[in-house]
């Protein structure tokens, strides 16, 4: 028998230990920090009903996907299940919604670790108006009063915080110096390209290197890993564009990630082709492209800024977890 | 045999690296904000038991080790090789030197040992958590010292030496933690 509910530790037991023991009907978070994550959702609804932004509800199961390359749909029935909300959003403000947020379970195949469950709840919000500057502070103002933080949150340029740490630029530095940075930092991964050399060292030594006990936000990106956020060309002549993106982390943990949103249908096709050929390529699915949701960019998306938070890891930071089944009722592997 | 998805990693998964057999030790999955995923992972050389750190990208694939964990019983050594049997269907098995190299001092006719065994071989051998053996060397037992503190050494049947309390006298038996290679107790016969 199990004697407790709590298995938040044990998510490394052995499978012959697993089998024998009785179906495992218990949830994997303690009912106590389930209540923190119903308070957390209450504070988010106040949050927004006191600024007017709307709380919408898109469907979870759609018939085109997310063509990124990084991110694998779970397919259902004839369609998919969402990785994000974010094109039925973008529908309803090209409908003149006006800002709008919603909070829902999102779905993303091979997901899995301390930190990763391929079933999690997101918030994300879209401002009218509102470029990714903005947004920033507004992300801040609400995770300050959900992790109960007054710490002033630090804001590092992308470069900058490769700069801080190993002393490398992202933008300009040769294929071959980030793969020696990868391998000096005992990180044995053969054949990376350059953006999987950023990932890997950002992943791994910039990002756990981030302040402490404080919001951090890291913004713009390379274009190449711009994701649907706008490019813009760099201020300084010669210097490589920009993808107005931010991420925000706690304690080195990645909780977020906005953008100033891309709003030219043209180059949004274009996103969708590139991504489809990258996925061709490393043998990936390639799901349909989202028609309807180009049909409505070429209406016109409203100017706008959006962000999806990852509201698993802000309860496991309010509760203080390890893992993140202590902060979700049944992980995938109980579900 | 078959292949892996980092998807399937998990602790004691054993696969094939560089043509050696491994166990995963520990599995971590990274995935940085919009980008590539990876499985960060220690594991074990179970030639060597070296453990070394290794970073795929997720989605990569890697051979399965046939490895298997099996219980088996010690027979002898012929010189040569160190022979093992399986309880249940009496198949014997050669042990090389380097398969029993930490285990070798702890061997007893009849104790039963997990051995690892990869394409069929024994790859590595471990012995029992504790044994019983015989002292066949120590200085005269000092009567009346049941302190236990200082110790002296004692050559056990197998050749390995422990330290045991000074009230130990050659010939006896006594119960041995092999994990530690420390004197546990006096054992009855």
């Amino acid at each position: 028998m199990i004697k407790s509910g709590i298995r938040g530790s044990g998510f490394g037991v052995r499978e012959d230990v697993d089998r024998r023991r009785p179906a495992d009907w218990q949830p994997t978070a303690p009912i106590p920090n389930l209540r923190k994550r119903a308070e957390i959702l209450a504070t988010i609804r106040t949050f927004f009903a006191e600024r007017n932004v709307l709380e919408v509800d898109t469907p979870l199961l759609s018939a085109a996907a997310s063509t990124d390359v990084h991110l694998n749909s779970v397919a259902a029935g004839a369609g998919y299940l969402h990785t994000s909300p974010e094109f039925a959003m973008k529908r309803l403000l090209s409908a003149d919604s006006g800002d709008i947020y919603q909070i829902c379970k999102v779905f993303r195949a091979d997901e899995a670790g301390r930190f990763h469950n391929p079933e999690f709840t997101l918030l994300e919000w879209y401002r009218v108006g509102w470029g990714y500057r903005r947004l920033m502070d507004e992300v801040a103002a609400l995770l300050a009063q959900v992790l109960a933080t007054e710490a002033a949150p630090i804001r590092l340029g992308y470069r900058d915080a490769f700069m801080q740490e190993l002393n490398l630029d992202p933008f300009t530095a040769h294929e071959d110096t980030l793969a020696a940075a990868v391998r000096s930092k005992g990180l044995d991964a053969p054949n990376l390209n350059r953006d999987e050399c950023l990932d890997l060292l950002a992943g791994s030594c910039v990002y756990p290197a981030l302040g402490c006990d404080r919001l951090c936000f890291i913004y713009d990106f390379p274009a190449s890993q711009a994701a649907l956020a706008r490019v813009r060309s760099s201020e300084s002549a010669g210097q490589p564009p920009v993808a107005e993106r931010f991420e925000v982390f706690f304690n080195g943990i990645e909780l977020g990630n906005g953008f100033t949103e891309l709003t030219d249908a043209a180059e949004q096709r274009r996103r969708f082709a590139h991504d489809l050929a990258r996925r061709r390529e490393l043998a990936r699915p390639e799901p349909p492209k989202d028609q309807r949701f180009l049909a409505a960019l070429e209406v016109g998306l409203p100017e706008c800024a959006g962000v999806a938070i990852g509201l698993d890891r802000v309860a496991m930071l309010v509760c203080d977890a390890n893992h993140i089944g202590e902060v979700i009722s049944f992980t995938a592997e109980n579900a | 045999m078959a292949t892996y998805s980092t998807n399937e990693f998990k602790g004691g998964l054993k696969i094939m690296l560089d043509g050696d057999p491994y166990t995963i030790v520990e599995n971590e999955f990274v995935k940085p904000g919009k980008g590539q995923a990876f499985n960060r992972v220690k594991i074990r050389n179970l030639k060597t038991g070296r453990v070394i750190d290794r970073t795929f990208k997720s989605g990569e694939t890697v051979d399965g080790a046939d490895v298997v964990e099996t219980q088996m019983q010690y027979l002898y050594n012929d010189g040569e090789f160190w022979h093992f049997m399986k309880p249940d269907t009496f198949e014997q098995f050669a042990a090389s030197a380097n398969a029993v190299e930490d285990a070798k001092q702890w061997l007893k006719a009849e104790d039963t040992c997990n051995v690892i065994l990869w394409n069929g071989d024994p790859l590595s051998v471990e012995p029992p958590n504790f044994v019983i053996l015989q002292i066949t060397e120590t200085d005269p037992g000092v009567r009346g010292d049941t302190s236990g503190g200082g110790g002296k050494p004692a050559t056990l049947e197998t050749g390995a030496v422990v330290r045991v309390p000074l009230f130990v006298d050659q010939g006896e038996m006594i119960k041995v933690d092999t994990r530690t290679a420390t004197y546990v107790a006096r054992a009855k016969e």
